[in-house]
């Protein structure tokens, strides 16, 4: 009995691979795919992060047929989802700890490829699509945020769209073309729930394809930043790398479920996380006719943010901010260091990178106060480190005293 | 590193008390102390809401009958002691003041407070409704410490009584003065005395905090099970690890 029903499984599999290639692809991306053995705890968050866009996106699903994408509706259709529908709370929260979560994760992945050297050669262009994740993230947040039609909503967006403005002769065309009224208003918030689940999801999901043929077709860094294909054995499977399935999957499981714990915690203990993640002016409806004290967009985007307001000319702010983010897409070739791993590296860059994250976190925390002129000052400091990491990038990175790395991976 | 990342928490501190000033307000507010899982401190709340501040303030995105399943009542509880119009036991918390006659009368459309306590916080909504103080150059002959000029009456006078700041003045070394309530004083004796009034008070909090989040207990109490849940499955998914990984290097 046992016998045939594996029999008829094995014909299926045949009749379906002589029409679609499912066992080769399942072969090529898990079984087949062989990364390195050495991979540490910075490794976990890729996973994590495709983690995530699938809850994001199964949880918004969920949120989208009982939300009202209407000025007069979209407040008590978020609270009508909090209160009359089945687990709708759940969800939601689910849907707005995950917008945090989701940044904290591709935070430390990004930040794994800067301690490793994961945008070096062969790796730029999977860094590219990488960034280009990140910026549409960002765009998918900030639509997202709108939504609810609390006044944070209404302001932040009023606030980051009036940026449009300061580009000199089209701006303030842009900012009308781009919110469709004068103000931020129902046109507003109808057109970026459009944007908000389906173009940029679209997008993110094709971007998400692209880094992952991107890393298939290069293979994955390691602590030690060393190829493991250039040592193979006889049939061409390298001495260092291990099959993705089973040994990470069961790996990465293991983070998951570590994940899926803080995720949890924070979800049921602390969904407000103290207004870092729900912000309290957002259980007030968007009032035009009343700005609130003071106007912070959330945390993930501050460090942008504080780069903006630490420049006094407008224009040029913005400008600061936008080559804040593009110089990220060209570290690949601003890195001219012989080494990739921060384990070979010498002080310099050590210290470039140290420097370069308190820099980072302190703009982040900046960004969320009030200006003063203490806060201004450092925000000016922070923002010429910020930038001074990936300018003098090609300087020290080839003075620094690197130490030769192994030939295969250690054992740490 | 470490030295640096010290040297950063040294600096920030110094931004704190920025941080905290800015939002307003010389009142120290002060700690409301609710019990959400005391269901009877919400019922008395609720009836409190319901004398006191639905005549004029809506709470239009709950349901009378969310409150019937969540305390424990029968809807006809609800209906006979909670619903003082002709409102349905399923229908929303709404008042039949329109916005149009609250900017005649108060000048401001009355707040909704369905959240309220989300957007306010309970110590804040505690400390206000026992700051109010007696002026007689206010429409309603009174203001309030922590909201300055609040357009709202108070609507609780007769159980708390009158009372009178007590301000003091300070100079700093610029030579600007500034007054600064330091606490009240009684000038007419209300229904309570203070501690009777702050537990009404409380109750009434008890009441808006549970309003603001009805899902909360809900909540807390599935928590320790998903984590609970989610921490069985560690040691399962450990254990899975552990021994695929016997083999490798």
């Amino acid at each position: 009995m046992f016998d045939k029903i594996l029999r008829g499984l094995g014909d299926l599999r045949e009749w379906a691979d002589e029409r679609f290639p499912v066992t080769a692809f399942w072969q090529d991306h898990l079984v087949k795919y062989y990364a390195p053995k050495n991979l540490n705890f910075w490794y976990f968050f890729g996973s994590l992060a495709f983690l995530m866009l699938v809850i994001q996106l199964v949880t918004g699903i969920f949120l989208t047929m009982n939300y009202k994408p209407t000025a007069g509706t979209a407040f008590a259709s978020v609270e009508y989802i909090m209160r009359d529908v089945n687990w709708g709370w759940l969800i939601r929260y689910i849907h707005s700890t995950g917008a945090s979560f989701f940044f904290i994760v591709i935070y430390l992945h990004m930040f794994r490829a800067l301690l490793y050297g994961s945008y070096r050669k062969p790796r730029e262009l999977l860094w590219v699509f990488g960034m280009l994740i990140f910026v549409v993230l960002m765009a998918e947040a900030f639509m997202g945020y709108l939504l609810p039609w609390g006044q944070m909503s209404f302001w932040g967006a009023q606030v980051i769209i009036s940026l449009f403005g300061a580009i000199p002769y089209i701006g303030d065309e842009l900012a009308l073309w781009i919110r469709g009224d004068f103000v931020v208003a129902d046109a507003t918030l109808n057109r970026f729930f459009a944007f908000h689940v389906i173009a940029f999801p679209l997008l993110l999901i094709g971007l998400v394809l692209f880094h992952m043929i991107a890393l298939h077709s290069v293979g994955s860094n390691n602590p030690d930043g060393i190829e493991i294909k250039k040592h193979k054995d006889e049939n061409g499977v390298p001495l260092d790398g291990i099959p993705f399935h089973p040994y990470y999957t069961v790996k990465d499981l293991v983070g998951v479920v570590v994940f899926l714990m803080l995720f949890s915690a924070v979800i049921f203990y602390a969904p407000e996380m103290g207004g870092w993640f729900l912000e309290k002016d957002n259980f007030v409806p968007a009032d035009p006719l009343k700005t609130p004290e003071h106007i912070a967009p959330l945390w993930y985007f501050t460090p942008f943010y504080a780069i903006l307001r630490a420049v006094p000319d407008k224009f040029l702010g913005v400008v600061a901010m936008g080559a804040s983010i593009v110089v990220l897409f060209l570290l690949p070739w601003l890195d001219r260091g012989r080494v990739r791993s921060v384990r070979y590296r010498g002080l310099w860059f050590k210290w470039a990178l140290g420097i370069f994250v308190v820099s980072f976190v302190g703009l982040a925390y900046l960004g969320t106060v009030a200006a003063s002129p203490l806060a201004t000052l450092f925000s000016r400091i922070f923002s010429v480190l910020y930038f001074a990491f990936f300018l003098l990038m090609p300087i020290y990175s080839k003075l620094d005293k690197t130490k030769p790395p192994p030939e295969r991976v250690t054992g740490k | 590193m470490k030295p640096l990342f010290a040297m950063m928490l040294l600096l920030f501190s110094g931004f704190l008390p920025v941080n905290v000033s800015a939002g307003g307000g010389d009142v120290v507010l002060v700690p409301a102390d609710i019990q959400l899982d005391d269901r009877e401190a919400i019922k008395r709340g609720a009836k409190l809401f319901v004398d006191y501040c639905l005549n004029c303030h809506s709470a239009a995105l709950m349901r009378y009958s969310r409150i019937a399943q969540d305390l424990g009542m029968s809807n006809d509880e609800v209906s006979s002691q909670l619903i003082t119009t002709d409102a349905k036991v399923g229908e929303m918390m709404k008042v039949a003041m329109t916005a149009e006659d609250a900017k005649r009368w108060f000048g401001m459309a009355m707040p909704d407070l369905s959240v309220i306590a989300r957007a306010r916080g309970v110590d804040w909504l505690y400390t206000y409704l026992r700051s109010f103080y007696r002026d007689d150059s206010r429409p309603w002959g009174v203001n309030n410490a922590v909201f300055k000029d609040v357009g709202m009456p108070h609507v609780l006078w007769e159980l708390q009584g009158l009372q009178v700041p007590i301000i003091e003045s300070h100079t700093d070394e610029q030579g600007n003065t500034s007054e600064v309530i330091r606490g009240f004083t009684l000038v007419e004796e209300g229904l309570l005395n203070s501690a009777e009034y702050d537990a009404v008070v409380r109750d009434l909090v008890t009441f808006l905090a549970y309003l603001g989040e009805p899902s909360k207990l809900q909540r807390l109490a599935l928590g320790k099970w998903v984590l609970l849940f989610l921490a069985g499955l560690l040691v399962l998914t450990l254990l899975l690890k552990k021994e695929y990984w016997r083999d490798i290097r």
